[in-house]
């Protein structure tokens, strides 16, 4: 599989929390020959089950990755311009003059306006834009936008895949599609793999409002285990070393209360046997993706959290190396093709887990 | 279509030579007399038939907008500086094509995540910011761009309003000035009674560098610069009426920052208009310069006036106009310049 060309159809569709069809539908057809059984659950998961060929009742670990995108929703319609609300986290100082779909009656491309500089002065190019201060422009008479958009219609970034140098890739929604594409590799991956284990390859909608997505895929799959992958600082300029991970340096391996321990054992062991590079990414708290909801689902999950770096997130130009997508995929798929029945019981609780590690400091 | 291929080419002020190929194209077979001159205008004579002994000059400006690389730092990451007038909000995150192999970058930006409080009630000035191509190191970056090579918005071309009777909006980079350009190129389809000296020029948006020698080897009696005007048109908080808007029809200056037009041009414009049923509006005053504003003052002086296009969010990465607005420009400049010589002998 060309991941360039996974990475392009992923990131050029659209898929805004709570309206994720488009991009479900392409996950959904990227799935089918990979797995054995692929369903859409209520809340709009993909969700593709990969057999292991352990004896039955097997245990499944869980590979999340969120397929919905930050966007727009067309708040108030005015003179045939279009005001605003988000869905999702933008910085308004990314959308001055973007290229945006507005999702109406059809898709109306269109633009986020701006004057030009001929006729402002120089104290208003001091002000930043706010989103109450930006319109979208679809270009047609104002009866015209009446009769094709509605106040709600989603309106999502318009951005072009892009490789940079060969060895990057940009584009707009690689939070969280390069996750998707990662896992749509792994399980490509895992065909050349045996593994005792069942996969469960979930698509998750609605991270951005909150993992949403997660909870009920986490509730309706209850899973042995789970790997939530999801995006995560790249280095860039401006930015402190401490605040982010290295481009191109592989994905990263969060440590901290998100995170099982020895989830994390097994992915650096299995990272290590396979020489793939990795990053530890310490986080006190939160991890803020699908894991951090997965974690808490019925009685608790066993999980770990993978992450992509990624420059420029929430913006249309999010970059990413094309090679960190590949290697968290196969990372995945080599620790997946090392579970066994034993590492299930070693997962069942964290308490003896402490208890032992206590009496290892002791001694 | 001729005006898609010279909205997608690249020609930052100074580096006009993509667009200038693409126009030497479409005047072959027009041109009577072709030549570049050292500053890289592109002067194309059409002869008159004969009736009149005037030298009229038509100018519509090559260059754009754009970025120039200035330095590229150990880690591989490119500063840059802006050529022309571009507001510095509209920067983050655009991607953009850099130098003559179209080198794909993007603007790079913080992510909001890591943001401090108050940090976004602030503009990023053009300093701050970089230019990512996906180059580790230096050795890298200049593997694939140099210092001084120049950048331009990423922008694809593309139809808005394709309804019948519709507005027939497209949407694209650098209208400003390539509708222009591809006005000026239908000119010239036609012979008018005097010599037609259509002039691409360069340098118009680092200050009507190339008008100036282009007008001063010319030597016109009189000058029409062909140009693309802001249509500012999204809703205000007070009631101002924009500087054009967009469907309206060809926007004529009376005045701008450059020049005042010769009243009677301005009165042959608007005549000739309401002659050909076209919709005309006069661009709001005081906002501006064009090639015109360099033009006049060549020489002993030379009566002048711009006709332009209206367009939605010039000098931004993507505007919007109307082939209407267009179309119109091409028939009222045609008749305007046929009936000059009636005009330039009050």
């Amino acid at each position: 599989m060309d991941t360039a060309q996974l990475l392009k159809e992923l990131t050029e569709a659209c898929g805004p929390s709570g309206y994720e069809a488009e991009i479900r539908e392409i996950v959904r057809k990227r799935f089918i020959p990979l797995a054995d059984e692929v369903r859409i659950d209520a809340l709009g998961n993909v969700i593709a089950l990969k057999k292991g060929d352990g004896p039955e009742p097997r245990p499944s670990l869980l590979l999340a990755g969120h397929m919905d995108e930050i966007a727009m929703i067309a708040s108030q319609i005015e003179k045939g311009f279009l005001h605003v609300a988000q869905i999702g986290g933008f910085d308004a100082r990314v959308l001055v003059g973007q290229e945006v779909t507005v999702h109406g009656r059809r898709k109306l491309p269109g633009v986020i306006a701006t004057t030009p500089p001929h006729v402002t002065n120089p104290a208003e190019r001091d002000k930043p834009a706010t989103l109450d201060k930006l319109f979208v422009d679809v270009g047609l008479p104002p009866t015209e936008v009446e009769a094709l958009v509605r106040v709600g219609d989603p309106i999502t970034l318009r951005a072009s895949f892009r490789q940079l140098n060969g060895v990057y890739a940009t584009s707009k929604s690689f939070d969280d599609r390069a996750a998707v594409a990662a896992i749509v590799l792994c399980l490509e991956e895992l065909r050349r793999y045996r593994h005792a284990w069942d996969v469960v390859a979930v698509a998750t909608v609605q991270e951005e409002m909150g993992m949403r997505g997660a909870k009920t895929a986490g509730f309706g799959i209850s899973p042995t285990a789970a790997i939530a992958v999801d995006v995560t600082f790249g280095m860039q300029n401006g930015l402190s070393p401490a605040e982010t991970y290295k481009m191109d340096g592989g994905p990263t391996i969060l440590y901290g209360p998100n995170a099982h321990p020895r989830m994390n054992e097994k992915l650096t062991a299995s990272a290590k046997a396979a020489e793939i590079p990795y990053q530890v990414e310490a986080v006190s708290g939160g991890s803020g993706t699908d894991g951090w909801a997965l974690q808490v689902s019925r009685g608790g999950i066993p999980t770990a959290i993978l992450g992509i770096p990624l420059r420029a997130m929430h913006t249309a130009v999010e970059t990413v190396a094309i090679r960190d997508v590949e290697r968290a995929a196969r990372l995945m798929a080599e620790f997946i093709s090392r579970l066994d029945d034993a590492f299930a019981g070693t997962l069942e609780t964290r308490d003896a887990l402490a208890a032992a590690a206590v009496e290892g400091r002791n001694g | 279509m001729l005006l898609q291929k010279l909205s997608e080419a690249t020609g930052v002020s100074g580096n006009e030579e993509p667009v200038r190929a693409l126009l030497l194209e479409a005047v072959r077979g027009l041109a009577d007399e072709c030549r570049i001159d050292t500053m890289g205008n592109m002067i194309v004579l059409r002869r008159g038939t004969g009736g009149s002994p005037l030298r009229v000059m038509v100018a519509a400006h090559m260059d754009e907008i754009g970025l120039m690389i200035t330095q590229i730092e150990d880690n591989g990451v490119l500063h840059f500086a802006k050529v022309g007038g571009i507001d510095d909000r509209l920067l983050p995150a655009k991607p953009v094509l850099i130098g003559p192999r179209k080198v794909n970058g993007v603007v790079t930006f913080k992510p909001v995540h890591l943001t401090e409080k108050g940090e976004r009630d602030t503009v990023v000035s053009w300093k701050q910011l970089c230019i990512d191509i996906g180059a580790a190191s230096r050795a890298e970056a200049e593997k694939l761009v140099q210092k001084g090579d120049t950048a331009v918005f990423a922008t694809d071309y593309c139809e808005l309003d394709t309804a019948a009777g519709g507005w027939r909006t497209v949407a694209g980079k650098a209208f400003d000035d390539r509708a222009g350009c591809a006005v000026v190129a239908e000119l010239l389809e036609d012979r008018y009674p005097f010599d037609l000296y259509a002039v691409f020029t360069v340098q118009e948006e680092v200050g009507l560098r190339g008008a100036r020698t282009a007008a001063f080897s010319v030597k016109p009696d009189c000058g029409i610069a062909v140009d693309c005007t802001g249509a500012n048109e999204t809703p205000k908080k007070k009631d101002l009426s924009p500087s054009t808007r967009l469907g309206e029809g060809p926007a004529i200056t009376i005045r701008d920052n450059s020049f005042i037009a010769d009243p009677r041009l301005v009165d042959l414009f608007f005549s000739t208009g309401s002659r050909l049923g076209i919709p005309c509006q006069s661009k709001m005053p005081n906002v501006g310069g064009t090639d015109a504003g360099a033009i006049h003052m060549t020489h002993e002086g030379v009566p002048s006036i711009t006709m332009a296009v209206p367009c939605r969010y010039i000098h931004a990465p993507k505007g919007i106009l109307s082939l209407r607005d267009f179309e119109n420009t091409v028939r009222l400049g045609r008749e305007a310049l046929r009936r000059l010589p009636e005009t330039m002998k009050q």
